[in-house]
Formats: structure tokens, sequence, C-alpha cells
């Protein structure tokens, strides 16, 4: 217990000691961690309202003439249990009719009889867009389909961005912690150096290996922890402002515009941004002290 | 594998070494085939010119360094099989005094003693006590609240070995500690080094000074070229000789 509060005392003392590599250290994690809190506020909208968007896109199967509502139903229950599927809404000749009627009265009023008697159809949507190829080919199989009415470069868009900002983030994120990891272990190589004389006694003494590396494994969990702080106390404001000037802006888009709200993106953030704050902390500091710091 | 050879110590060895061999690189080796046996409680001086193996001497019975080959056996342990993460527990026996003092700077004398005994994780009353109790062996008292940078040559090394004593070693090793001092502060040095010993410490002093050896007669090791070339009790010490 002694080895803990020991550490902890010490490396609270270290960040003061070496004030400016402390100050240098919070300011290139804060760097690093406010860029990665930003790209993750962007990325989570933007695939929010790509979901929004992919949960639009629907297939729409019609039928033989002569297939029954029964048929459609059986075949609505099949579809339901497919793992692209979302939902299946069945929409009959009649709803069809009154739907095209409460559209287009002046054309309707034409008619004595549906036009859209063979009209019953399945709206299928997806979980999954990039799927729909599948779905379609599966359809168009069926005797009892007639035509399915897909839109390709909706699905194929919709599925390809979603790719790319996946392998971006992903990206972004491998170059975020390998800087942020270089620039702590810069620091904790610099405490080193500062405390060389220090550490050689210890080692005399007969110190543990883990009671020399102890404080600088809590100067890197404290800086990354700071480090992780500072960024979500930015983003907070900077999130609030950017939300308010985009929907001002551009208000005709709102439809399309659907931002996360910002206590649900700070739901993800905190936990996510102090994680990899101290996650980079430790990780920096224990891999230089295991590499610097020889017993 | 390479088999270890086991040799006999000696009950009353603190430190056996036979046929120790330490090369850097290919060349002369710094140490060439070493056999050495101290005894509990003794006083030995080491000598030899720069380059002569003593400070590789030092390094291995700490276990900074481990030997290309040969056996070392520092208070039952064997150092060639010495495992890492037993070498604290092992360095936890041994006192060492740099020519250098090495003390921290910006903390007070109590403080810097007062570290060795934080490093092994004694309670704080424990420190509150032995501290001062150690300071007042090597005549440092009154001056526990004094800087480390604030204190003569003299009294630094003093401190320095306070600060090796308070964990109360089995063997101390001085490497060169008279080496920055004067003749006045050297001998008091040394006649708290002959102190410590008459208590019951083994005390290994490595030293260029010749007075000391001629004067103090003690066992005095001489090497050359990483071999010992004398070992004779009682510190006669002929110079005509080399």
């Amino acid at each position: 217990m002694r080895g803990i509060s020991y550490a902890i005392g010490q490396g609270i003392k270290n960040l003061f000691r070496n004030k400016w590599y402390t100050f240098a250290s919070i300011a290139t994690i804060t760097a690093c961690l406010f860029l990665f809190s930003l790209f993750f506020a962007v990325i989570i909208n933007f695939q929010n309202m790509l979901q929004t968007a992919e949960e639009s896109v629907s297939v729409t199967a019609f039928f033989q003439p002569g297939v029954t509502e029964e048929d459609i139903l059986n075949l609505r229950v099949g579809l339901e249990e497919r793992e692209e599927v979302a939902n299946v809404e069945y929409v009959s000749a009649d709803q069809a009719w009154a739907e095209f009627s409460a559209d287009f009265a002046e054309y309707a009023d034409i008619y004595t009889e549906n036009p859209l008697a063979d009209s019953a159809n399945l709206v299928i949507y997806l979980k999954d867009v990039s799927k729909q190829g599948q779905l379609v080919d599966y359809l168009n199989g069926l005797e009892m389909v007639r035509d399915v009415n897909y839109s390709e470069i909706a699905a194929d868009t919709l599925s390809g961005m979603n790719s790319v900002i996946g392998y971006v983030s992903v990206g972004l994120f491998i170059i975020l912690f390998a800087n942020s990891i270089f620039l702590i272990s810069n620091t904790v190589i610099a405490g080193i150096a500062v405390r060389k004389n220090e550490i050689n006694i210890m080692k005399y003494i007969g110190a543990t290996d883990a009671f020399v590396r102890g404080p600088f494994i809590v100067e890197g969990i404290l800086i990354g922890l700071v480090g992780s702080l500072i960024p979500l106390v930015i983003i907070y404001y900077v999130y609030n402002a950017a939300v308010d000037f985009v929907t001002g802006r551009f208000a005709i888009l709102s439809s399309m515009l659907t931002f996360i709200p910002t206590k649900e993106l700070f739901h993800y953030l905190i936990p996510l941004s102090i994680v990899l704050g101290v996650g980079i902390g430790f990780i920096g500091s224990a891999l230089t002290t295991r590499r610097h710091i020889h017993v | 594998m390479k088999r270890r050879k086991y040799y006999d110590v000696p009950e009353d060895n603190v430190i056996t070494l036979r046929n120790v061999y330490k090369s850097y690189t290919k060349g002369t080796p710094a140490l060439d085939g070493i056999s050495l046996d101290i005894r509990e409680g003794e006083f030995v001086f080491i000598t030899g010119d720069s380059g002569s193996g003593k400070s590789t001497l030092i390094k291995l019975l700490l276990r900074e360094l481990e030997a290309t080959s040969g056996y070392i056996n520092v208070l039952g342990y064997d150092l060639g099989t010495l495992k890492h993460r037993k070498i604290p527990k092992f360095r936890r026996n041994l006192g060492i005094v740099f020519q250098d003092f090495r003390l921290l700077e910006n903390r007070n004398v109590f403080d810097n003693v007062a570290f060795a005994q934080l490093v092994l994780q004694v309670p704080k009353y424990q420190i509150k006590r032995n501290v001062p109790d150690i300071l007042k062996t090597v005549g440092l008292a009154d001056k526990y609240r004094s800087k480390a940078e604030e204190l003569s040559g003299g009294e630094q090394q003093r401190v320095a070995l306070a600060r090796a004593l308070v964990n109360k070693p089995l063997i101390l090793l001085a490497d060169e500690p008279t080496g920055n001092l004067d003749a006045n502060n050297a001998w008091e040095i040394m006649d708290l080094l002959e102190q410590i010993n008459e208590q019951g410490t083994t005390v290994l002093v490595v030293t260029h000074n010749l007075e000391f050896i001629e004067k103090m007669h003690k066992r005095v090791i001489r090497m050359n070229q990483g071999v010992i070339v004398e070992d004779e009790e009682g510190g006669i010490y002929d110079d005509e000789r080399y």
C-alpha cells in the first residue's frame, strides 16, 4: 500500500518538477484528443445521418396477376426472417389506390374501378443497404414476383460512404494514438533523464522495478487524464456552437441534418476520451520506463 | 545448455569469486580469471591503476553487471543464477558510497538519508527514529535540515555514508570515497569506515590513496590489467615492486 501512495505522491510531484514537459505533454495530448473528439463528433453525426438515410431506402416487390393476398402475406413472413431485412410493409391494391387518389385527386376521378388492382406490393426496408443486391436477386428469382423496384445508386453510395468513413476513422485513430504515445514517451524519457541520479540511487538501495517505475506511470496517467478532460470541455462548447450555426445557416436541409444531441454524444465521448487519455498515458510511460529503466 | 560448476563456499565468506572473467568486447578482458575470498567482518582495500578492473569488480558484486564466466557468490546469493526480480532483495544487504556522493539535490540531509528507507518502504515512525540515529553516528545530527549542496565535501560524503548505512547493510562498498576530499576530511571518512567495520559490517574500499593503505594495516588487494597481483593481510604494500 505504501508503495502505491509513494508512487502517487511522487507522480504528482514529478508533474510539478518538470513543469514545462508536463505542460507540453498535456498540450499535445489535448490537441490529439481534441482532434479525435472532433472527428468522432463529425463521424458519429455523419453516420447518424447516413443511418437515417439508409432506413428510408426500400425495395418494392410487385406480384404477378392472380397472386393472392394470402401468398403475399406468407412471403412477407418469410422475408421478415431474413437477416438483412429490418421490416416489411404490405400495401394492398386498395391502399395503393387510396394513396394515389389522395395524392392525385384530379386524376383519380376518371376511374370507376381500381386501376391498380394488380399493384398490391411489399415494401421492404433493409438493415444493411449493402445487402440490397442479394435481396433483389432473391425476389427476382421468385415466380410470383412480377417486378422489383429499387435504387441501386442510393444503396451503393450509402454503403460506399459507410466503408470510407470506417477506414478513415480507423486510419486517423491509429495516427493520433501513435502520435500521443510518442509524445508521452518523450516526456517520460525527459523525466527519467532529469531524475537519473535518483533512479540510480534507488536501484543501488534495492528498490524494486515497480517501485522505480510507479511514479513515472502515475505521471503518465495523470498527464493523460488531464489531457483527456480539457478537450472534452472545449468540444462541449464547440459542438453546441457548431450545431447551432449549421442548423441556423442551413435550415433548408433540416430534414437531412439530424444532429445527435450533446448529451448523447458525450455519453460516448466522455468514457472514450478518458479511457484513451489514461490508456495513452499508461502505455506510453509503461513502455518507456520498461525500455529506459534497468534495475 | 552450459553446465554450471558449483564451488564450495567457505562458511564465513561473504564474498566468493572463482575464476571470474568479464569482457565487454572481444579483446583484453576487464577481469581475467579472478578468484577471491572475503570473510565476514573484514576491512579490505582494493587498489590498482585506472583500467585495472576495480570498478568492474564492484559492479559485478552489486550485480549491476553479469560475469562473462566464473562463479560469484555474495552473502549466499549465486549471482550467476540470481533471477532479475530477486536483485532488489539481494542489493538491500549492500551499502554503496561513491566518489561523487550522489546526493539528491534540493533535499535536505534528513530527506536524503530517509530516502533510502522510503525506497524500502520502512514505516514512517521508524524512519523518524532511524535517521537521527545514523546522522549522529556520522556526526551530522545538527545539520539534518541543511540542503545537501550547502554542505562541504566531507559532510556530503558523510550524508552519503549515512544513507548507505541506514538500512544496516552487511557489506559496505565504498568506491573511491575520499577521491574528492582534502586530507583531513578523507581521514574522517576513513575513521568512520573503520568504526562501522568494528561494529561488524564487512567493508570494501576502492582507493588510490597509499597513505591509508600504509597506515591502516588492513588487507590490501592490488589489481592490474584485470588480475589480482597482490593480496596482503595487514596492508604491507610494497610500491617499489610495481
